[in-house]
């Protein structure tokens, strides 16, 4: 660590603030300008949905117009293979200055520090693979049918008996998508008359599954158990709002790893405070299980917490684990409590099977449970 | 009498003197040319008093903080209930174990049955032709796309799709998303924001609701399914409203409900919508390669042209056999939830095996027709027998 390298990294210098200020304002001022012109011509010209709103009222879509055309073909590059280490691009070009891109056939062969394939079984795996080829031709693609339906097979159950055990707490819940999991769990931990104070980093699928939950919500600042105390403080004193009757629970969000920034959470205060207030704690480990810890179990493994602290424990199969999907771990009831109540486990698909026994094989893999010692061998 | 007049006197001198005093320097002020009589400088007096009490601080009672102790002793005694309420044990649900593909036939604790829990309308679990494209897709891809659409976890496979699915149904282009309920909830908002009006069926299932909801729209529920309680609403929210260029409203209806079994009357629809300026949202995620002729849906049923309907969206979990869904319309619907669509945005992409199962499935009902057939049969059967 450098001295005072943090610092300086936090705020930029005064002159790149305002040469960038300056080339965002011009962009914005000629847009208008664009914007005025583009009003005028069309003045005389009909279009076909007359009398209908546009789906873009005034100035709410500016920035997708008049700035990121410009740039479109920096984002949502195809791929044509598999997102592996080395990977090939889809070239595209444009013959209307960005506003469309057409896909040619030539791709380029170019080193990939982009998409999330933390542990490398992104790509067809010796041990994986062949497990999910035979699962798929078995079970078929997909189940059509919710889990208490008849989309409940042998690979459900197994592999929630092996997360739970991976994780290190008593039982596991799964789902198809991690974005659906936050929102959808949430609002069935807690509801109006309850307090959800969560980082003010998270993720949108928390934020999402918050607002729907329909409690009181608080942000504290991010990664500062100070705040964190001073909030929890002032809320229990002072009570829901306007009635000051006492909150019903509480519950902190907070995440392993920040997907924007990168940083570790303070765990073992963040957990030290929630203790002493009596608050409940929800950890989304969406990055950083199976890639942080000794053994890959993840921040509480990191920073020497115990499993048991943490009240809900949710995590995602997409990033390290190559797959795609989610899942919850907690005690027993509150599990059973899920399982009856959660609307996205009766009513949504189940996890497609190939995708379970992909997370089985790579979970066994980084256990060392297959027979090979790639997993302890630090393959990380 | 004689007492009080000198008295009399003197008041009515000094009383001139005042006045004089009062107005004489003042009767010769000419000020901008308006003439000052003695009675402004009173109002003038007036004003100023008034000023002076106005600019002073209301007397406020003092506030008093809880002091640390206080606050201490508050969270000591405040107990949160339990995150979970007690297990009731009447209500356990078993699912059933399957181990073997949830086809017609399945398998459970060794014993096969026949299976009416699956939506797997075509048939199209364990067919060989899905099989094998996921079998290549599997070896060429790996399992998950490790990435957002946005960064590196657009496939090719991906964009074949969408362009096979928008050529199935005749709509300029589609957008895919990597649940099938994830779709009609972020489709929703991210079309429908504060302030605009929404006029919804009472029967939508749960993701529907979930995404009004977070939309934060007006909400206006009409009887299931019953036209003329869709009519009188709208009626209703339209009358006396003129600032239609402002204000987006949108009708959500499913094409076939799932909490009810019931189809959707879309040509009823399609007529009111156009009457009052409504835009229609579509949920069709059981009767995509369901109804009509050739499978294409709902519009195909009715005879309607699908460009008609505004935002259609469906689940392929259903008769396509695969994962994920679909969101198809005019190009400027689709391109709008490449940004604004937070299932799109910030989620992983549908992992490629899908997509490409989902391609074989509609190529497949393409080149045969007949599944639909032998479907409205068995439909038939079950509805007689």
């Amino acid at each position: 660590r450098v001295e005072g390298s943090e610092e300086d990294g936090e705020a930029p210098v005064p002159v790149t603030a305002l040469t960038t200020l300056f080339s965002y304002g011009l962009l914005f001022a000629f847009g208008h300008f664009r914007d005025f012109f583009r009003r005028i011509l069309d003045a005389g010209k009909s279009s076909n949905l007359k009398g209908y709103a546009p789906i873009c009222l005034g100035y709410e879509d500016f920035y997708t117009r008049r700035l990121y055309l410009r740039i479109q073909d920096c984002f949502g590059r195809p791929i044509a293979s598999a997102p592996d280490a080395w990977f090939d691009v889809v070239e595209r070009h444009s013959n209307d200055g960005n506003k469309t891109l057409q896909r040619t056939t030539k791709t380029s062969k170019c080193l990939n520090l982009g998409s999330y394939n933390y542990l490398g079984f992104a790509a067809a795996d010796e041990y994986c693979t062949p497990r999910v080829i035979e699962s798929l031709k078995k079970y078929s693609a997909s189940t059509c049918s919710a889990r208490v339906d008849g989309g409940n097979t042998k690979l459900h159950t197994e592999l929630e008996e092996l997360v739970a055990r991976f994780v290190g707490k008593p039982a596991a819940i799964l789902f198809g998508m991690g974005y659906v999991t936050n929102s959808a769990i949430i609002p069935i931990l807690i509801g109006k008359g309850g307090l959800i104070v969560s980082d003010s980093l998270n993720h949108i699928s928390i934020v999402n599954g918050a607002r729907g939950s329909g409690a009181t919500v608080r942000v504290f600042q991010h990664n500062n158990p100070a705040h964190l105390e001073d909030v929890l403080r002032e809320q229990i004193a002072g009570g829901q709002p306007r009635t000051h009757r006492p909150w019903k629970k509480i519950i902190v969000i907070v995440e392993g790893i920040y997907s924007m920034e990168g940083e570790l959470c303070n765990l073992p205060e963040i957990m030290a405070v929630c203790k002493k207030y009596k608050a409940y704690t929800y950890l989304d480990e969406a990055h950083s299980i199976g890639a942080v810890g000794k053994t890959g179990r993840g921040v509480c493994e990191l920073l020497g917490v115990d499993p048991a602290d943490v009240d809900i424990m949710m995590g995602t199969f997409t990033k390290s684990f190559g797959s795609c999907g989610g899942y919850i771990a907690a005690s027993k009831e509150i599990i059973h409590h899920l399982k009856h109540a959660c609307p996205a486990h009766i009513y949504a698909t189940s996890m497609s099977p190939p995708a379970v026994q992909q997370v089985i094989s790579a979970i066994k893999v980084v256990l060392g449970e297959d027979g090979s010692n790639r997993g302890i061998s630090g393959r990380i | 009498m004689d007492m009080a007049l000198p008295i009399v006197n003197a008041t009515t001198a000094a009383l001139a003197r005042v006045s004089a005093a009062f107005n004489a320097p003042l009767a010769r002020a000419v000020v901008f040319g308006v003439h000052i009589d003695g009675h402004l400088v009173v109002e003038g007096l007036l004003i100023a008093v008034i000023v002076f009490q106005l600019s002073r601080k209301s007397y406020k009672p003092p506030k008093k903080p809880l002091s640390e102790k206080e606050v201490d002793e508050l969270c000591d005694e405040w107990e949160p209930e339990p995150l979970c309420p007690p297990v009731k044990e009447r209500s356990h649900i078993d699912p059933a174990i399957l181990e073997s593909a949830a086809g017609p036939h399945t398998t459970i604790e060794g014993k096969e049955v026949v299976n009416f829990a699956s939506a797997n309308y075509l048939g199209l679990i364990g067919n060989e032709k899905l099989i094998d494209s996921c079998v290549g897709s599997l070896e060429k891809y790996g399992v998950g796309s490790c990435g957002p659409r946005g960064f590196y976890g657009t496939i090719d496979v991906h964009l074949d799709c969408e362009a096979k699915i928008a050529n199935f149904l005749g709509t300029p282009d589609s957008i895919l998303y990597s649940y099938g309920i994830s779709t009609i909830f972020s489709v929703i908002p991210a079309f429908c924001k504060k302030g605009d009006i929404i006029v919804a069926d009472e029967g939508v299932h749960w993701a529907v609701q979930n995404g009004l909801y977070l939309s934060r729209s007006t909400v206006v529920y009409f009887k299931h399914n019953d036209m003329a309680s869709l009519a009188s609403t709208l009626e209703k929210l339209t009358r006396g409203n003129k600032r239609t260029e402002k204000i987006r409203r949108y009708i959500v209806v499913e094409s076939i409900y799932q909490n009810s079994g019931q189809i959707a009357p879309l040509d009823e629809i399609v007529k009111l919508k156009e009457k009052y300026l409504f835009r229609v949202i579509l949920e069709e995620s059981h009767s995509f390669g369901v109804l009509g002729k050739s499978g294409r849906g709902l519009a195909e049923h009715y005879g309607v042209p699908i460009d008609k309907i505004d935002i259609i969206t469906a689940g392929m979990g259903n008769a396509l056999a695969t994962d994920g869904g679909f969101c198809t319309g005019s190009a400027r619907v689709v391109d709008h939830q490449r940004l604004s669509s937070a299932g799109y945005v910030f989620s992983a992409s549908l992992p490629p095996y899908l997509a490409s199962a989902a391609v074989s499935a509609v190529n497949y009902l393409e080149e045969n027709p007949s599944v639909l057939a032998n479907l409205r049969s068995n439909v038939a059967l079950l509805h007689t027998g």
